[in-house]
């Protein structure tokens, strides 16, 4: 059985081929067919493959599958080879299954798309690439997918590429991710020469052997690495890329933006783990990244009004949940968060998408309202995915009460955020679905869209119920977990708290967006606070407009400065004092006797003089 | 004779090409095609016996080998071999070289005899290039690829061809004086050590140099590679001669004469001053990395299509500068694959600029645009080449450029950092290029017909190259392997 992990990625592959091969003379039929029916065969792989991880495990709970070796060459020798842990396998799971149902949406939301082929082409070609890099056993061909599901991302943002915003946002998405690209790339370097292997679990042997912790190596390679995480998880300061990415299709929101890509950061940390935990340091600074960019991004999301900006905020404000949780070790609760995220967010993404749609392409949540009565399954759907995620938060935040390096001061920062979420996402839910009805709806989702819905929702409460990565027997070491279990009352009180501050939140919420709607036009949130310091959070904290200043006009001037080539003027010159002795010179070619017979006397009373006096 | 046999082919067929272009177009066409073709067979068997494990007896590394005297009076001799470095080098020629008349198919209507044999005659240069083993008749072949490329872009060139061809003849002509002066120098030098006079490689390896005379003879050559490559600030040839050539001009000047210098670099100048080369490294690499950055900013700033994919060249050489002087075997290793995927890679971006100017007439990137609505193939391709360019992993750029960086991080970190922000910068151009030509919308109402059966097998045969070579290296670097293992101790670090 698990020797068929290497179709995981293939199946997708295949599709990708066959769809770019086929682009123009495939039927839409036949598109589906290829496009999800590839997803689908991965999906019930996968589950297979869990079923059989779970029954029979493979020893010490790892499989690995060698396919070739990518190059050998001084010592190295980075294959395309698989590793299969419970990390990867929880990794695996979501993609393939997340994946396959927002493909089976996709097929009936993009129906009228005339570039459907190259659509799940693209969806395909992301999906086998990021399975790639959460199976990838070296750090080198983890690298490829890295860099391969951002160039997809690239692809998808743009891919209605006739507004030239859709195309601004793509170029922004991948160059700003690039940049985190560049740190990896650089620890890959450090990691390498010093350690002298690609592969992940040797890279932690060897480390562990060789640096002490706290060591500079260690620091410095950590810190590498989570600058790549930082830019593909849109963390602080990195994170500018992701509300832009909004341009691209609900679907590619979902899965992209919300579920997977965006998700690679956190696993990049937890596969890494090893490295991590010999710089401290490092791990404060993840924890500190995670913190700021959760509370920033949900301070900016309830100023948004755009309801796939609010998401997009609300993606990069979780993600930094996860920073958070992995910054104090609990690696579990991290990646618990990850998986009930992706259930979540995902659902709302694409119950988003069918809104949007549903009203006409209108964006701006105060422009919608009531459309509880006309699209009921959209709202429950939301409605129930919204309570998942609560739960696994909470798994976090006591476990940073209790870990070694947490403790109640960021337990209290991180129930803000609780406070600030509920507040943003109910704000939504309540915005557009209560209230009297505001828009006329033009089209009702079809059961492809609503039954990837449900089971995503299903999901979402399912992992507020259980743990997903401790079912799959991924509980690694915390110090957090321990403690908590060490004093299960105090454990129990902090939850019952936390689940108190999320319904106060609720309740703000409805008081603010139900009982008083008057917040309509420029009077977006919260009356008392001032119009500069909103539009400030609205805008994502300046962050963009400061990089134009810092970065985009520099680049651009120095660029403009220097296509004029310096250099080539320096030619020029070269050039043109030829040219001049060229002139001089031939100004004496006059054509006359006299000047001739003058010239060539007055050499030989030279030359002459020259010989008798020298 | 085999090697007799790669040199004569592409001159006899050039030969021949041109005399039967004057009675019939296509004749020429397919005379280049046949004797390139048959090159190709040619070297690609030689590749089989290497990989068979035929190599000459007297050390791992030479697989053929033919001499002859030449002019015996002053110790010069027809001496040509051949190890896996060159062989890699001439599968590349004979390859860009089919693709080369390939592109030209419908491009070049006027006095197409002429132009095959020219385009023939480049190819013939370079090919003796990576096969001398004599400095004198290395210095033949060089000035032997530059006259018929100078013709190549004066006459089938765009607008502004003339000071193009001139500047590029001036730049090139000029540096290679200095190189025959050094190889004068370093002939008298070892003639003073050892009473002979001789111009052979292998002679005149190990001469002892000391350190101004090593560093000015060293220096003679590495200017006129320097220019080929080219190394900032001696690029400035490269943008007009480029944007003015032909397609066919454009893709043998990036995939091949470009690698002549970088080819260069590693036979001659290392090996042969292996104490001012270490002494030059600090400033060597620097400017590597200086190209590096500079070309990408450059590129960045272009409107003309063909100097932006022009600038490329000069971005991605840049590693090579920084992998060459790096001198170990990850940094050689990496400097071999990307003088192959860069040939690739930017050949065919020059393949689609030439493809798109074909049909719109102009190369201005303010007027292209939205191009992916009307040529969706083309759009595909624009893609897939601008996603090599920026170092895509999975394609072969990415394995040159990784292998160049961790190679030269070993040597110098702070360098490598600086190059590895390369990456970014690539990203910046190629992006750019993809959104402004093909992205956006159809502003100026284009309408032509996509890319057809054949630019399709030519850029076909380039994307599965690159894609072979970023999946699965192996045998390129097996190939080479040997031939660098036995210069890497030239320059002990």
């Amino acid at each position: 059985m698990f020797d068929l992990l290497a179709l995981l990625p293939t199946f997708p592959l295949v599709g990708f081929l066959i769809l770019m091969a086929g682009s123009n003379s495939l039927p839409r039929r036949g598109v589906v067919a290829v496009g999800v029916g590839s997803m689908g065969l991965s999906a019930l792989l996968a589950i297979a493959i869990t079923v059989n991880f779970l029954s029979a495990p493979p020893p010490g709970q790892v499989f690995e599958q060698h396919l070739w070796t990518w190059f050998e060459i001084g010592g190295l020798a980075p294959g395309f080879s698989l590793y299969l842990d419970p990390l990867s396998l929880a990794m695996t799971l979501v993609i393939t299954i997340v994946g396959f149902l927002i493909h089976v949406y996709s097929a009936e939301f993009m129906r009228d798309d005339e570039a459907f082929a190259r659509f799940f082409a693209y969806m395909n070609l992301f999906v086998s690439l990021m399975l790639m890099l959460v199976l990838a056993d070296n750090l080198l061909l983890l690298y490829l997918g890295w860099e391969g599901v951002g160039m997809c991302s690239f692809l998808l943002i743009g891919f209605w590429y006739k507004k030239p915003a859709n195309g601004k946002a793509a170029q922004k998405a991948f160059i700003v991710t690039r940049v985190g690209d560049t740190a990896m790339a650089v620890g890959l370097f450090l990691l390498v020469t010093q350690l002298g292997t690609f592969d992940i679990q040797e890279l932690g042997v060897r480390a562990t052997e060789q640096w002490p912790v706290g060591s500079t190596m260690a620091v410095v390679a950590a810190a590498l690495l989570l600058g790549g995480a930082i830019g593909k998880s849109a963390q602080l300061p990195l994170h500018t890329w992701l509300p832009d990415a909004m341009a691209g299709p609900s679907p590619v929101s979902a899965l992209i933006h919300a579920a997977t890509m965006v998700t690679a950061g956190v696993y990049l940390i937890a596969r890494t783990h090893a490295l991590f935990a010999l710089a401290p340091v490092v791990l404060t600074a993840v924890m500190l990244v995670g913190l700021l960019t959760q509370l920033t991004a949900g301070i900016s999301a309830v100023h948004q009004r755009d309801i796939k900006r609010i998401l997009a905020y609300s993606t990069i404000s979780q993600l930094g949940y996860m920073f958070f949780a992995l910054g104090v070790s609990s690696n579990g609760a991290a990646i618990n968060h990850l998986m009930t995220h992706a259930c979540f967010k995902a659902t709302w993404f694409l119950a988003a998408g069918a809104v949007i749609v549903a009203v006409n392409h209108e964006h701006d949540i105060f422009k919608m309202g009531g459309l509880g009565k006309k699209l009921p399954a959209l709202f429950w759907a939301m409605f129930f995915a919204g309570c998942g995620p609560f739960f696994s938060k909470d798994g976090i935040l006591a476990e940073v009460w209790f870990s070694d390096t947490g403790g109640p001061l960021l337990w209290l920062l991180g129930l803000f955020g609780v406070f600030v979420t509920s507040i943003y996402l109910f704000r939504l839910l309540f915005t557009v679905f209560l209230g009297p009805l505001k828009n006329e709806v033009h089209w009702k989702p079809g059961r492809a869209i609503t039954i990837p819905l449900f089971i995503l929702a299903v999901g979402s409460v399912i992992g507020a119920l259980v743990e997903y990565p401790r079912l799959l027997g991924y509980h690694p070491h915390s110090s957090g977990i321990e403690a908590a279990h060490a004093s299960p009352y105090l454990h129990a009180t902090l939850g019952k708290i936390a689940v108190g501050v999320a319904l106060t939140g609720i309740y703000v919420a409805y008081r603010l967006f139900v009982r008083h709607r008057h917040y309509d036009g420029d009077e977006v949130i919260v009356p008392h606070i001032r119009v500069p310091l909103r539009n400030l959070f609205a805008d994502g904290w300046g962050f963009d407009r400061a990089y134009r200043v810092a970065f985009v006009a520099p680049f651009r001037s120095a660029a403009h400065f220097l296509r004029n080539e310096l250099i080539d003027r320096g030619c020029d010159a070269v050039v043109a004092v030829v040219q001049s002795g060229h002139r001089l010179i031939r100004r004496t070619q006059t054509g006359r006797l006299r000047w001739y017979t003058a010239g060539i006397a007055a050499g030989a009373v030279l030359s002459l003089g020259m010989v008798l006096f020298s | 004779m085999t090697l007799i046999l790669l040199i004569a082919l592409p001159l006899g067929g050039g030969f021949l090409a041109w005399m039967l272009g004057r009675f019939h177009a296509q004749a020429a066409r397919w005379v280049s095609l046949a004797a390139l073709g048959a090159g190709l067979v040619l070297a690609l068997n030689l590749w089989a016996e290497q990989v068979g494990g035929e190599v000459l007896p007297n050390d791992g590394s030479w697989l053929v080998e033919f001499s002859r005297a030449w002019i015996p009076q002053l110790g010069i001799s027809f001496h040509l071999a051949l190890d896996g470095l060159s062989l890699l080098m001439i599968a590349l020629t004979f390859l860009v070289g089919i693709l080369a008349v390939g592109c030209s198919w419908h491009e070049i209507t006027t006095r197409v005899g002429f132009f095959h044999f020219n385009l023939m005659w480049v190819l013939a240069g370079v090919v003796g290039v990576f096969l001398s083993m004599d400095l004198f008749l290395f210095y033949f072949f060089w000035e032997l690829m530059l006259v018929p490329m100078y013709f190549l872009i004066a006459i089938w060139g765009h607008e502004r061809r003339i000071p193009a061809a001139v500047k590029f003849f001036i730049f090139t002509q000029a540096s290679g004086l200095l190189m025959l002066l050094a190889i004068v120098g370093l002939a008298f030098v070892h003639q003073r050590h050892s009473g002979e006079l001789s111009f052979d490689y292998f002679d005149l390896l190990g001469t002892p140099l000391g350190g101004v005379t090593g560093m000015l003879l060293m220096l003679g050559f590495f200017f006129a590679f320097a220019v080929k490559l080219p190394v900032v600030p001696l690029h400035t040839w490269l943008p007009d001669a480029h944007t003015e050539a032909p397609t066919a001009g454009s893709l043998v000047l990036a995939a091949l004469l470009l690698k002549t210098g970088a080819y260069g670099l590693i036979r001659f100048v290392v090996p042969l001053f292996p104490d001012a080369a270490l002494a030059f490294t600090p400033v060597a690499m620097t400017l590597g990395v200086v190209g590096i950055l500079y070309g990408a900013v450059l590129a960045f700033a272009q409107t003309d299509l063909k100097r932006l994919v022009a600038y490329t060249s000069v971005s991605h050489l840049g590693f090579v500068l920084l992998g060459v002087f790096a001198w170990n075997e990850l940094a050689l290793q990496g400097v071999v694959m990307q003088m192959i995927c860069h040939g690739l890679s930017t050949g065919a971006l020059f393949v689609l600029v030439g493809a798109l100017y074909e049909r719109t007439h102009t190369r201005d990137l303010t007027r292209l645009s939205g191009l992916w609505a009307v040529a969706p193939k083309m759009g595909a391709m624009g893609v897939f080449f601008a996603m090599a360019s920026l170092g895509l992993p999975g394609l072969g750029n990415f394995i040159a450029e990784i292998l160049v960086l961790v190679g030269a991080y070993s040597v110098n970190v702070a360098l490598t950092v600086l190059a590895t922000f390369g990456l970014v910068a690539a990203t910046i151009y190629s992006v750019r290029l993809v959104s402004r030509a093909f992205h956006g919308a159809n502003d100026g109402a284009w309408k032509f017909p996509d890319l057809s059966a054949r630019e399709m097998v030519v850029l076909g045969v380039m994307v599965a190259g690159l894609v072979w070579l970023g999946l699965y290296p192996q045998p390129v670097l097996d190939a080479a392997a040997p031939a660098l293992s036995q210069l890497l101790p030239v320059m002990p670090r």
